[in-house]
């Protein structure tokens, strides 16, 4: 590798206006950690000093150049093994826009951190080997995509001086992309022909690819949407903590104060709005949106606030306040999609908790309807889920959730499975509305 | 309470800010337009109301909870949000200096000042405590950042605290980039790199066996300059070396060392004055001040924004030591 690295100074940016949560998954040996070092680098995010590690460390190993991808490689485990075994979170800036990057292990026993990092994000960065095409890992890293919601799906068809900027080898993986998407359910999955190594349409437009019309990586990104946009969605406000000060308040005036903490989950809460608090089904009205800086007109989605209700009423950790006009129905059971994160096996009638928002509930997984093939895109019958399995399940609560389809609501439907004894997370779960229809034949 | 929106309350005890002053943070582009007539939220709102949501969860599940404070800034911020996040009462749980004995002055005053301010209770585990009954030898470089891990887990043990809140960034250093905003720890307070919990959405999980515990870093996804540019918003004080001031310094591996009784200057060190302010705040006799004239935060932002070295390269002399030093220290229950 014979990169030119430099460490010319990024244009002070004092002013970040809007934050990107960006996944990247990737196949063994197809970049990616170059394509994340090439990221970080040529956007100005590597400081003099990582550089003089990055330098070090290739010198050690008898490479010629700096190898960007020992940039992610954090654990010692990792350098030397030469892989990359946990999500590592990685930070920069560019103009106006800042990235929270997941950087998501390729090798396929590391599913589990892909849907980690892509449960969190706004947009997934996938890499594929021009030279290879669609491997089933890439169909994994979509299926995980599709499955878990993502927003943004882009797929960055790299190595492309491999192929001495070759346009028809790059549409041949364009359409193998477009087919695998379309079979997902996934809407829209961009593609960018890059070279990692080299940086061709990484930050900068590439003239080796004059065939290429489309934006390079880094501007793709910074053009994409942040998912909270989408405003026109019922509010829902999971309730954190009940606030009483009594005679802990700051000040005096505040000793009756009651009022609940929370996070608005979805939509916008304002006053005056008539809500409903879940799971009781009690009416009521917002009578203020408080913060230590004072009231707000409103607090859209996203934010932490406190809220004050005009009646005096029965709230706790874990309710859900939802706007009235459109709120969720408490169930006692549900089906869901699940994706098996643990080492020890998934069996019929397995007694976990479950936690929704900040609810926490004591559940069985009634039946096992099937484990979803990844190749074929269907589920086959299974008695157990293994690690790193997903497939579709039957739960029964021991108390009513107001859980939604996840497809129309990833904070309305998302909960993870905890193992009561050991405290352990066993599962990231996606709860499925059985009253609606799917126009995904493999999710059935 | 006010009715008035743009007015300040300025009883409260948390530096607040107008939200009127919002509008003049963000200033352009998608986010404006996507947001056309409604209150804007920007990257500092994202990370303040995710650190505030992460700080509400973890007191709502687990029951004895506590926050490091060493009154450096990312430990100053992290005390702010969670005043913010159980407002109008206070902090419902207490604070925790792992005290080196190498502290400037300054940074001690501070620390005394806003645990008085905020009305919280402070819990002290000293190494100088250990060193002089013999649990600890000094280190032959006389620096004790290394020694702070088990004062600290012995306090943890002795006030069975469950959940501890640091202000670790993962921007910092490699081995924290990978670690969980909820991280657990073994019986004997040591991170498994290689068996951490998966972290879902924002669903946080701090459940733990008994004996076990979590630490929580609300900061996680915070870069330096996120801090500082939260510190100027919210108008938070830090210690006065922060900002750039007259200072005897003499030269070591690269970086400025004070003339403290903690560091002194060794044959052919020669002393100078320099005007110099503190990236971190540490143990004195390994934390680096850098050449500055950054007096304001404002002026600090710049410098931050316009550096070509990071937070640690600069000042920490400890994570020097090899490629692995601090995922080595966090395995042994380091912070």
């Amino acid at each position: 590798m014979t990169a030119i690295l430099s460490t010319a100074v990024a244009e002070p940016t004092t002013r970040i206006t809007s934050l990107l949560r960006l996944a990247t998954a990737g196949s063994v040996d197809d970049g990616k950690s170059t394509l994340v070092g090439r990221l970080l680098h040529d956007s100005k995010n590597v400081l003099a000093d990582q550089l003089d590690a990055l330098e070090r460390l290739s010198a050690e190993r008898g490479l010629d150049g700096a190898d960007l991808a020992l940039l992610t490689d954090g654990l010692r485990s990792e350098r030397e093994q030469g892989i990359t075994i946990d999500v590592a979170y990685r930070y920069f800036s560019t103009g106006s826009r800042a990235f929270i990057l997941a950087d998501c292990p390729g090798h396929v026993q590391y599913t589990r951190n892909t849907v980690t990092g892509a449960s969190t994000a706004d947009a997934i960065l996938v890499l594929v080997d021009v030279r290879k095409g669609v491997l089933d890992q890439t169909r994994r890293h979509l299926a995980v995509a599709s499955l878990l919601r993502v927003p943004h799906v882009v797929v960055a068809v790299n190595k492309i001086d491999l192929v001495d900027f070759d346009e028809a080898t790059y549409l041949r993986v364009v359409d193998q992309v477009a087919e695998l998407a379309a079979a997902l359910g996934i809407e829209r999955a961009i593609t960018v022909p890059t070279s990692a190594l080299a940086g061709d349409n990484v930050v900068e437009r590439s003239a080796r690819t004059p065939w290429y019309d489309g934006p390079a990586l880094l501007e793709l990104l910074e053009q994409l949407p942040p998912a909270e946009a989408v405003l026109d969605e019922a509010l829902r406000f999971g309730v954190q903590s009940v606030i009483r000060p009594q005679s802990a308040a700051v000040e005096p005036q505040y000793r009756e104060y009651r009022g609940y903490a929370g996070r608005v989950d979805a939509g916008v809460v304002r006053p005056g709005d008539e809500v409903v608090v879940l799971p009781s089904g009690v009416r009521t009205r917002i009578a203020a949106v408080d913060t230590p800086g004072g009231e707000l007109a409103e607090a859209t989605t996203g934010r932490s606030v406190t809220v004050r209700l005009t009646d005096d009423i029965d709230v706790t950790r874990g309710d859900v306040i939802a706007a009235a006009v459109d709120a969720p129905t408490p169930v006692h059971e549900a089906e869901a999609m699940l994706c098996w994160l643990a080492g020890v096996p998934l069996r019929g009638g397995q007694r976990v908790l479950l936690k929704h928002g900040s609810a926490t509930v004591q559940a069985i997984v009634t039946e096992l309807h099937g484990r979803l093939d990844l190749d074929e895109l269907k589920l086959h019958a299974a008695s157990a889920f293994d690690l790193n399995d997903i497939g579709r399940v039957s739960l029964r609560l021991a108390r009513p959730l107001p859980l939604e389809d996840y497809r129309l609501s990833r904070s309305g439907g998302a909960f993870v499975l905890i193992d009561p004894v050991s405290g352990g997370t066993l599962a990231a779960g996606m709860a499925r509305d059985p009253g609606r229809t799917t126009s995904i034949e493999w999710e059935i | 309470m006010s009715e008035d929106r743009s007015g300040a309350r300025t009883e409260a005890s948390v530096g607040a800010r107008p939200e009127s002053t919002v509008s003049t943070i963000a200033t352009t582009g998608l986010e404006t337009a996507a947001h056309e007539g409604r209150s804007t939220f920007d990257q500092l709102d994202h990370l303040e109301s995710e650190a505030i949501h992460i700080i509400r969860e973890v007191v709502g599940e687990l029951e004895r909870p506590v926050i490091l404070f060493s009154g450096g800034k990312d430990s100053v911020v992290m005390l702010h949000l969670a005043a913010k996040a159980f407002w109008p009462g206070t902090v419902p749980f207490p604070v925790m200096h792992v005290d080196t004995g190498h502290n400037f002055e300054e940074v001690l005053a501070f620390r005394d000042r806003t645990v008085e301010r905020l009305g919280v209770r402070l819990v002290i585990a000293s190494v100088q405590d250990y060193i002089d009954d013999g649990r600890l030898a000094e280190r032959a470089d006389g620096t004790r950042n290394p020694l702070q891990t088990q004062p600290l887990l012995d306090a943890i043990s002795a006030n069975r605290f469950d959940a501890v809140f640091g202000g670790a960034r993962r921007d910092e250093e490699k081995a924290r980039a990978k670690e969980r905003v909820v991280s657990l720890r073994d019986a004997f307070g040591a991170w498994d790199p290689r068996n951490q919990r998966p972290e879902l959405w924002s669903i946080y999980n701090p459940r733990h066996r008994p004996g076990e515990h979590v630490r929580v870093f609300p900061l996680s996804n915070w870069t330096e300059l996120d801090v500082w540019r939260y510190v100027e918003r919210e108008g938070i004080e830090l210690p006065p070396l922060y900002y750039a001031h007259e200072r005897e310094v003499f030269a070591r591996d690269g970086m400025w060392l004070a003339v403290t009784p903690h560091s002194q200057p060794r044959a052919g060190e020669e002393v100078v004055t320099r005007q110099v302010r503190y990236r971190t705040v540490g143990d004195a006799s390994c934390t680096g001040a850098v050449l500055s004239d950054a007096t304001t935060t404002a002026d600090v932002i710049v410098e931050v924004a316009s550096t070509t070295v990071t937070e640690r390269g600069a000042t920490r002399a400890d994570d020097r030591i090899s490629e692995a030093a601090m995922e080595d220290r966090k395995k042994e229950g380091y912070f």
